[in-house]
């Protein structure tokens, strides 16, 4: 039976039905997840997906983490399941501190939208163990507030567990300096692209696989990142073997 | 006008009608005077904007019959089936007056206007493109306006989920004053969801739903878009509306859930005219009446008029006709997407639209006085006494002798063309935009039309806009008829076939009988050219009055096209396939350089006219590049326009990073082979083995094809041969036949920073 995994829906999300076709090609059973419900029907794993949650006015994220599923998905969190956040779903995920740090404007002040190419710094994790290589990954941002920030303390502390998802690359694989306007578009501070939280099962990345899941969008890249997702969620539902921790 | 003399003028001048339209209401209200309320009404609905009243006989002259058509003009948008159960909702308008007051907020509710026309059709909106237009971009003016138009459409775009994958960015010096902003969408739908915007069933309710209504955009369609303006008046300000991209996306799906559950009997949105608009409109179309309880439409803010209420342009709200039965489910959709929602009116048998508040009926009219029984204007068009431009002392005036191409380096002309601020790479511009969210782009912004594919089917949409302002100026019909060609060529280069058109008519002051032979001459073009090629025009937008203090604008026939691929497998691009394979011109070049951009570069008014377009060329060149598509033929297809062949071939190279050897022969000028811009030509390549057959199926269709040269290497070489060449080589003192050789990353660095440079975002 394909497992099932909760996309949430907020007012203003608008990659959602993306989430939710990538999913369901990745042989999953995508399941809606409206914002004002309070439990999450029993999903082994949720993905908070891309949009303007709520309009993003204020700042980006910062209603969407006050409603009721956003409780649910932080007890869902803190009991191990597995969360990943997309763009919009990340900046939730960092305004709710379940993921560290924070997503600002882009450094040159406009929504930036291309392809970029990231890599995993860790092939051994939830998200990333479908990954066959280190080498980059090709898919695109869509986005205005995407320029990691954290204390330089925090930055290490991430380095130093890997905790570190992916970086941004330039054209020879190696991690884009933070000046790199080309490579790393946003300006993210150490080109951090996507990270995890302490215990290895939340994680937050800014560009969108579930737009580079398919030969036909001319990425197929993002695919092996859900299908990492998609079956870390089947052994979570169906434990045998324990779920891959932070090492 | 002094404010004395203002506010003597009578209500109906003030709010933008002649003394003889003020006769024409009265015949319609049984002789009696309009009240003030009656009177706005009429201004709205009776403004050029909604009315068509200058362009409505020249429109039904244009075909609208075609393969599939299921919806076309008179409809929000025009709804053309694409097999599966599917169809493809699309439509072009402009939002020119309100972006040259308040550039972001003009573009951005003229995404959302567009939006709301194909989403009330049934249709979710899957893709946009922008069609924009300004003056001179070193003005720091024009910087304002291009910075904050595209900020808007990206804006607007971005957050309500939709992809912005094409459009156009055009500079011309007559656009400062009246920049255009046309945009088009295009939306999917289940052919049996299709919506139409009536009010059928006396004694359902008339349900208004979205955002309140507010003191925002009153008059927008009669103040902004139905008057010769006159620069940028802070007065006119409250005229344009302010969009809620987040509002938009919840009405978006609370709409089409709606539709999806069978719960309205018929949609449609708010845009130009406000509720008086949707009202009469929809009562009209299913020949009822609409009572409206002024009371009970929901506010902004308090002590409103009902005049303000009644012809408000808030945004993002929507009115449906609902069954009482079904008042309930529609009131919870509603409000699980937290909108505002409220029954305002009864549909009624007794053919009026009218208002009442506390029970005191303060209007009725006819509902077809306001739609279409509305006035229609007979304008007179005449064409300008044929100017030339006086040749400069001292210049000869042999047309091909005017520009510098004896003894110019090619070379270095192409880079300059390259750089140039229209033909130059748009990615500043369209990184602004998400052009993937939806997860259908296959081909985004940048490299020719954009192909979208359907989800479920191996098929894939096709679309494009184009506009030729250029040659539009020097003759209105060619330049609507080419633009017809050009958009219809790149969807069949792609191996699409063209469903059918959109266009939006921006055109000067219909009063001015220069104007209005414009406006007749491109409908005139715009006919011809679509039923040559076979095309319907299932909708549009007409834009009159884009003038300002330095004049009237080049007219401008601004053409959407949608087309289908039935097997996305099939699809071809423009660039370079694969080292090795033959690159064929096929089509003949014409002369004339005139309206190219070649000429503006030199800065010459030529003399040589711009060159001709024959439809029934076009016609088989289209059909004969799908034929060879389809049997496998091609690599790659490039169409041959803005820089001519040497652009073309630079683009192909530059998008596949493969250079290219060619020959040209040049029969007299150099110019004209290498940079015009005659119409009718596809750089086709193919692998070396399927050359002879491409080169039949051209025959077949009675298309010339001659071979170019092969793709390979790193620079892009144009050895010029023939008599014309030799000229121009001697001229310049040089013993060896010209010859074009740059390499393909210097042709990359120029294209690459033309735009921020021209436009001052970097040095």
């Amino acid at each position: 039976m394909p497992v099932r995994i909760g996309v949430v829906v907020f007012p203003g999300s608008n990659c959602d039905r993306d989430t939710i076709h990538a999913l369901a090609l990745a042989g999953a059973e995508p399941v809606a997840l409206w914002h004002e419900q309070a439990s999450l029907d029993g999903v082994a794993a949720v993905v908070l997906p891309g949009g303007f949650a709520y309009g993003d006015y204020l700042r980006a994220g910062v209603i969407a983490r006050f409603s009721p599923v956003m409780r649910a998905v932080a007890g869902f969190a803190g009991d191990g399941g597995l969360v990943l956040g997309i763009c919009n779903g990340f900046q939730v995920l960092a305004e709710a501190g379940l993921v560290p740090g924070a997503l600002l404007r882009n450094r040159e002040l406009r929504f930036l939208g291309r392809e970029v190419a990231i890599a995993p710094e860790r092939l051994d994790t939830p998200f990333t163990h479908a990954v066959a290589t280190h080498g980059p990954l090709r898919m695109p941002i869509a986005h205005g507030e995407g320029c990691y920030f954290a204390d330089p303390a925090t930055l290490d502390a991430l380095e130093r567990d890997g905790r570190v998802l992916f970086r941004y690359v330039d054209p020879d694989g190696a991690p884009a300096a933070e000046d790199d306007r080309a490579a790393n578009p946003n300006g993210s501070l150490r080109a951090i692209a996507g990270v995890l939280n302490d215990a290895g099962n939340v994680a937050g990345l800014m560009p969108h696989p579930e737009r580079a899941a398919e030969a036909i969008l001319g990425s197929e890249d993002g695919a092996a990142i859900i299908r990492s997702l998609v079956e870390s969620a089947a052994r979570a539902a169906n434990p045998v073997p324990a779920a891959v921790g932070t090492r | 006008m002094t404010v004395a003399e203002r506010s003597i003028e009578p209500l109906h001048r003030r709010l933008g009608l002649t003394d003889d339209e003020l006769d024409a209401i009265r015949e319609r209200l049984g002789g009696r005077d309009p009240n003030d309320l009656e009177l706005a009404m009429f201004s709205v609905m009776w403004s050029e904007h909604c009315s068509y009243k200058s362009s409505k006989p020249l429109l039904r002259t244009l075909p609208t019959a075609g393969e599939g058509v299921v919806a076309g003009p008179g409809e929000n948008a025009g709804v053309i089936s694409i097999g599966d159960g599917l169809a493809v909702a699309f439509k072009i308008e402009s939002h020119n007056h309100p972006s040259a007051v308040e550039p972001y907020q003009g573009a951005a509710t003229g995404v959302g206007g567009i939006l709301r026309d194909i989403f009330t059709m049934g249709a979710r909106p899957i893709a946009v493109l922008d069609a924009l237009r300004f003056g001179d971009p070193t003005d720091p003016r024009t910087r304002h306006l291009v910075d904050g138009v595209v900020r808007g459409v990206g804006g607007y775009g971005n957050c309500v989920g939709v992809p912005t994958v094409g459009g156009e960015l055009v500079f011309d010096p007559s656009y400062t004053g009246n920049p255009l902003v046309n945009v088009m969408a295009i939306g999917l739908l289940e052919e049996r969801r299709l919506t139409l915007a009536a009010a059928p069933g006396p004694g359902n309710l008339v349900v208004l739903f979205g955002s309140t209504t507010g003191r925002d955009g009153i008059g927008g369609a009669s103040v902004l878009a139905s008057a010769t303006f006159t620069h940028d008046d802070p007065s006119k300000r409250p005229s344009v509306q302010v969009g809620d991209p987040f509002a938009e996306k919840l009405l978006i799906e609370a709409s089409l859930e709606l539709i999806e559950g069978g719960l309205v009997e018929g949609l449609q949105d708010l845009g130009a005219g406000g509720i008086t608009c949707a009202t009469s409109e929809t009562a009209d179309r299913a020949g009822t009446g609409i009572a409206v309880d002024l009371d009970a439409i929901p506010r902004r803010e308090p002590d409103m008029e009902p005049f303000e209420v009644m012809i408000s342009e808030s945004q993002e709200r929507m009115c449906a006709a609902v069954r009482p039965e079904r008042w309930h489910e529609v009131r919870e959709v509603c409000a699980r997407w937290g909108l505002p929602v409220a029954i305002i009116g009864r549909v009624t048998d007794d053919g009026d639209l009218t208002v009442t508040s506390n029970g005191r009926e303060l209007a009725r009219v006819p509902a077809r006085a306001l739609t279409s029984d509305a006035i229609v204007h007979e304008r007179i068009g005449n064409a300008p006494p044929h100017r030339r431009a006086a040749p400069a002392p001292g210049v000869s005036i042999d047309p091909s002798d005017r520009l510098p191409e004896r003894g110019m380096d090619p070379g270095a002309v192409l880079l300059a063309l390259l750089g140039s601020a229209n033909l130059a790479s748009r990615r500043p511009v369209f990184e602004q935009y998400d052009s993937t969210v939806g997860a259908d782009t296959i081909v985004g912004p940048g490299r020719g039309a954009a192909v979208l594919r359907v989800k479920g089917t191996t098929r894939a949409l096709v679309a494009t806009t184009d506009g030729n302002q250029a040659v539009g100026a020097l003759d209105p019909y060619l330049g609507a008829a080419l633009s017809v060609a050009e958009a219809t060529r790149n969807v069949s280069i792609t191996g699409a076939r063209p469903l059918g058109v959109t266009n939006c008519l921006n055109y000067g002051d219909p009063s001015r009988p220069e104007a209005f032979w414009q406006l007749q001459e491109g409908v005139r073009g715009l006919a011809d050219a679509c039923r040559a090629l076979g095309v319907p025009v299932t909708g549009g937008n007409v834009s009159l009055y884009n003038e300002s203090p330095a004049g009237a604008i080049a007219p401008t026939a601004e053409i959407g096209v949608v087309g289908l691929l039935d097997d996305v497998a099939m699809l071809v691009g423009p660039a370079f396939a694969e080292e090795g394979d033959a690159i064929l011109l096929i089509g003949e070049v014409t002369p004339g350089l005139s309206g190219s951009a070649y000429a503006a570069l030199a800065g010459a008014a030529v003399e040589d006219g711009p060159p001709g377009l024959d439809l029934a060329l076009e016609a088989a060149l289209q059909s004969g590049i799908r034929e060879a598509i389809a049997r496998g033929l091609v690599a790659s297809a490039q169409d041959v326009s803005g820089g001519g062949l040497a652009v073309a071939l630079a683009e192909s190279a530059m998008w596949s990073g493969l250079g290219a050897t060619t020959r040209l022969a040049v029969a007299n000028s150099p110019a004209v082979e290498l940079f015009g811009e005659s119409p009718s030509r596809i750089v086709v390549t193919c692998r070396p083995r399927f050359a002879p057959a491409l080169t039949l199926v051209a025959r077949q269709h009675g298309l010339s094809a001659e071979a170019l040269g092969t793709v390979g290497g790193n620079r892009l070489v144009i050895e010029l041969t023939g008599a014309g060449a030799t000229g121009a080589a001697e001229e310049r003192g040089s013993r060896v036949a010209d010859a074009l050789e740059v390499p393909v990353a210097d042709l990359r660095h120029a294209w690459d920073h033309g735009l921020p440079r021209a436009l001052g975002w970097e040095d």
